[in-house]
């Protein structure tokens, strides 16, 4: 059995099988896991904010989808994993109010997971599974060694993507 | 407007948010006692401001299930007000005030919406303090509530401290009946209506 690292909120880790990397209590931040399948080498971010460039305080990276996910793939690369082999899986981004929904505040789940397949898909990581949006909270656990996603919610059972 | 940022905040603001997170809290425990025509104590308020990655063990971790309740408010101050209490102590706190307690961990209908009066009142009695010491208007939302992870839930209010800086102020009380009940408010006021909070009590940013 290996270690699991704990992710705070605007935080990222990388690990290598056997360890995994978790994250407890996702709610609108969304968690994106990114993994080489040959390496075993993997990561996760916990993301907060869908745009660096939208705030005027942007130094703390891991803060944002744009350059949190910048630094996870640096950070996985410099750990041995290959950049063209990279791919991720997402989790959270849910809706956790539903009054005035018109708000941005409380539609910032769902702008955090475009932010997050934008990014993705700017870098051309391929997300194999998602389980976002909706409006529950969501405890990740990521394995690199199977690319499993183990997500937990009050009163659901346990699931993986 | 005001280049205010809670990460550079200085102890005089600290103190004053401080004090009004004291009163504030001072005011919900009275309304409480009030609608359970109890006895209820307080504990001094703990004030702190917090990095994100520390908020999940403030709380008791971020998966604890708690009852958060979220309204928005309007007016002279704009922005979002936040009051978290532990499943379980929110589970004896509606069954004191319908008299019975349902079985099992999770609410009925009537214990949900008997909750969210709760909620609704104790945060109107925090806003009422604020509005009075500023002299300015807070009229707040329809309360929304839900029961899930404290880190979830936390994240909403996070969120908005996000987009100002990297840090967020949590007052954290604690009530006492027959238990203790350990309740957190999160003001949310957005970054002019700090400027004119701080305004009204006197001190220029």
């Amino acid at each position: 059995m290996g270690v699991e690292i704990k992710v705070g909120m605007a935080d990222l880790k990388v690990c290598v099988s056997p360890d995994s990397v978790t994250t407890l209590g996702l709610g609108s931040c969304v968690g994106i896991a990114l993994r080489d399948p040959i390496t075993k080498i993997g990561g996760l971010a916990h993301i907060m904010l869908p745009d660096s460039t939208m705030i005027r305080n942007n130094s703390n990276i891991p803060k944002f989808a744009d350059t949190g996910i910048e630094e996870l793939v640096r950070q996985v690369t410099l750990k041995g994993a290959s950049r063209a082999r990279l791919v991720a899986k997402i989790a959270g981004g849910a809706q956790m109010f539903g009054f005035g929904s018109a708000s941005e505040t409380v539609r910032v789940g769902e702008r955090n997971v475009e932010a997050t397949k934008k990014k993705l898909a700017q870098m051309k990581i391929p997300i194999l599974a998602e389980d976002t949006g909706k409006n529950f909270g969501r405890t990740v656990i990521f394995y690199p060694e199977t690319g499993d996603f183990v997500i937990r919610a009050v009163g659901k059972q346990e699931y993986k993507i | 407007m005001s280049g205010l940022n809670l990460d550079e905040m200085s102890n005089e603001y600290f103190d004053v948010l401080k004090e009004l997170g004291n009163i504030g809290a001072g005011n919900a425990t009275t309304a409480l006692a009030q609608l359970m025509q109890t006895k209820v104590d307080m504990s001094v308020p703990r004030v702190q401001l917090l990095e994100f990655k520390e908020l999940g063990e403030a709380m008791g971790g971020e998966e604890l299930v708690m009852a958060g309740i979220y309204l928005a408010i309007e007016g002279d101050i704009n922005g979002s007000i936040m009051f978290l209490l532990e499943k379980k102590a929110a589970k004896h706190l509606v069954g004191k005030l319908i008299g019975t307690t349902s079985e099992g961990d999770d609410f009925t209908e009537m214990e949900f919406s008997a909750l969210k009066e709760v909620g609704n009142i104790i945060t109107g009695a925090y806003l009422n303090s604020l509005s009075s010491i500023t002299n300015l208007v807070v009229q707040p939302s329809v309360p929304d509530l839900t029961v899930d992870m404290a880190g979830a839930i936390i994240s909403v209010p996070a969120i908005e401290f996000a987009a100002l800086g990297d840090r967020m102020l949590m007052i954290q009380t604690q009530f006492f009946d027959e238990m203790v009940l350990d309740g957190f408010f999160i003001l949310i006021p957005d970054l002019d209506s700090y400027g004119k909070m701080l305004g009204a009590l006197g001190i220029s940013l």
